[in-house]
């Protein structure tokens, strides 16, 4: 429970109402008692201890706390943790088991897709939401696709690489 | 940053949020997509008592075209409904030209348009776009609905019409009583900016002569500049290399742009010229727009 306010340093007041929220995450069912005010972003990081989940400008520009929410890329700094009660969460941690790399994290490996990686997981967030609907993207789909997500390092380029490599590899799984 | 305190309630009827707003008396907002809301209460630019949370409200996500060619905007209509709609690139081609260019796709998942019209925001896109379309909001209180025109709806920068027991429940445009043309041109720095300028033009012709028009400019005022003069211009004509060119002057004579970090005033009034130009000349010109 103190967890969820490690970065509130005020103590809830005892007449603070907290809600519970159950969000089911990467798979799992996750509860929490939340403070409304407290962002999903945080919760997933303070309250979870999922810290794939990176924030980076907090103020809704960069993209870098991109998770899916029912599939969907949004942005958890940018809603509210009470908000995701009764939906489904999908982190960085969600790709893939421990012990495998999802096709996504495959091809930022094989094509150089990150330098720093702090935009690394938002950009495999979007990617995936985009492979999930369209297979096959051409170059120009991925870039509208991630023209959300800030990179500050790579320049896009081998991003844009990556996410192709990925789609031709789920194909080609999907083929055999 | 975190917001500060506040009550959260996430009514699942509209007639239970109403009443919230109104127990809120003045000190509570209504949380619909919340990406410029959430932004505004993590800077403590807004700080109310209580938020209520429209997003269980049910059955408000439509878009639709009735069969008389009004189109409805529901509340909780997404940004991204709009962008993928297959209704709209036919019934209301400067709808669906604008869904696309506003802010980026993960604002464009959460944000709404009926939410983006309340916010009033002179730099929003959705504005301008209803205002050339004639549009209006629909605001359901305690005492029913009524309707509200664009031209009032928004009351001043970041201001709307509604009373604070008030939930804006659609965005409406009226059907069309010609053939429906018309598109968004919008100049923005990089992706999920605002506009430096944008354009919205709308449309609607009978054997080829413009029987309705509206013209109206993001970016380059203080608030929506609804062009009238430029769009009436247009009313009684075909659409002809002078009737454009006509429409593009008056349309660029009724920008008030400022001279900032995006650009001089003489250029940003240039662009109007443009994008009034290279809209109808598209629209005149499908083939050529299809390209
Ligand atoms: C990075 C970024 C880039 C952006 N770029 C653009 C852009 O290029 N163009 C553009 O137009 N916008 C842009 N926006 C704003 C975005 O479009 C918002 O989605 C929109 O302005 C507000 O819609 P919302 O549903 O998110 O409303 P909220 O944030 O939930 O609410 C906004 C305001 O409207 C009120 N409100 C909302 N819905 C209702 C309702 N149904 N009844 C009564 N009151 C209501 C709220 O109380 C609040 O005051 C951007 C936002 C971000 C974060
Ligand atoms: S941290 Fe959320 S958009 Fe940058
Ligand atoms: S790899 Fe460093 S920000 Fe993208």
């Amino acid at each position: 429970m103190t967890g969820l306010y490690e970065e509130i340093r005020e103590e809830p007041a005892a007449d603070v109402p907290v809600r519970r929220v159950s969000i089911t995450v990467n798979g799992a069912k996750r509860t929490a008692d939340v403070e409304p005010r407290l962002l999903l972003a945080h919760l997933l990081r303070q309250g979870f201890t999922l810290t794939g989940t990176h924030v980076g400008c907090d103020t809704t520009n960069c993209g870098a706390c991109t998770v899916l929410l029912d599939g969907q890329p949004v942005k958890s700094c940018t809603m509210l943790a009470v908000q995701a009660d009764g939906h489904e969460v999908t982190t960085v941690e969600g790709l893939a088991g421990p012990s495998e790399l999802h096709p996504i994290q495959e091809g930022f490996s094989d094509e150089h897709g990150l330098q720093c990686g702090f935009c690394t997981p938002g950009m495999m967030l979007a990617a995936k939401a985009l492979l999930e609907t369209n297979p096959d993207p051409t170059e120009d789909e991925v870039r509208w696709a991630l023209s959300g997500n800030l990179c500050r390092c790579t320049g896009y380029q081998n991003i844009v690489k990556s996410i192709l490599w990925a789609a031709r590899k789920l194909q080609s799984q999907a083929g055999t | 940053m975190y917001p500060s305190r506040f009550r959260y309630e996430s009514p699942r009827s509209i007639d239970e949020a109403i009443a919230l707003l109104q127990e809120g008396g003045g000190e509570a907002k209504v949380l619909a997509g919340g990406q410029s809301l959430v932004p505004l209460l993590k800077l403590r630019f807004a700080a109310p008592e209580l938020l209520v949370d429209i997003n269980d409200l049910p059955g408000l996500g439509y878009h639709t075209v009735d069969p008389d060619g009004t189109t409805r905007i529901g509340a909780l209509c997404r940004h991204a409904d709009l962008e993928r709609s297959t209704v709209l690139p036919t019934r209301q081609p400067t709808m669906a030209a604008a869904a696309p260019l506003v802010a980026d796709p993960m604002v464009r998942n959460r944000g709404t348009l009926v939410g983006s019209l309340c916010h009033a925001d002179p730099q929003g896109d959705w504005a301008s776009v209803v205002t050339a379309l004639g549009g209006h909001v629909v605001a359901q209180g305690a005492g029913g609905r009524r309707s509200i025109p664009m031209a009032q709806f928004v009351t001043g920068p970041f201001q709307n019409a509604l009373g604070y027991d008030e939930i804006a429940v659609e965005a409406v445009i009226p059907a069309p009583h010609g053939k429906p043309a018309g598109g968004y041109l919008k100049l923005e720095r990089r992706v999920g900016d605002f506009a430096t300028v944008a354009v919205a033009v709308a449309v609607e012709r009978s054997h080829s002569v413009v029987t309705r028009a509206g013209i109206a400019l993001t970016g380059v005022g203080g608030a929506t500049i609804n062009a009238v003069e430029a769009a009436q211009a247009l009313v009684g004509h075909p659409l002809t290399a002078r009737t454009i060119g006509d429409a593009a002057d008056l349309a660029a004579r009724a920008a008030q742009p400022r001279t900032d970090h995006r650009g001089s005033a003489e250029y940003k009034r240039q662009v109007v010229r443009t994008f009034v130009k290279r809209i109808l000349t598209g629209v005149n010109e499908p083939t050529r727009k299809a390209a």
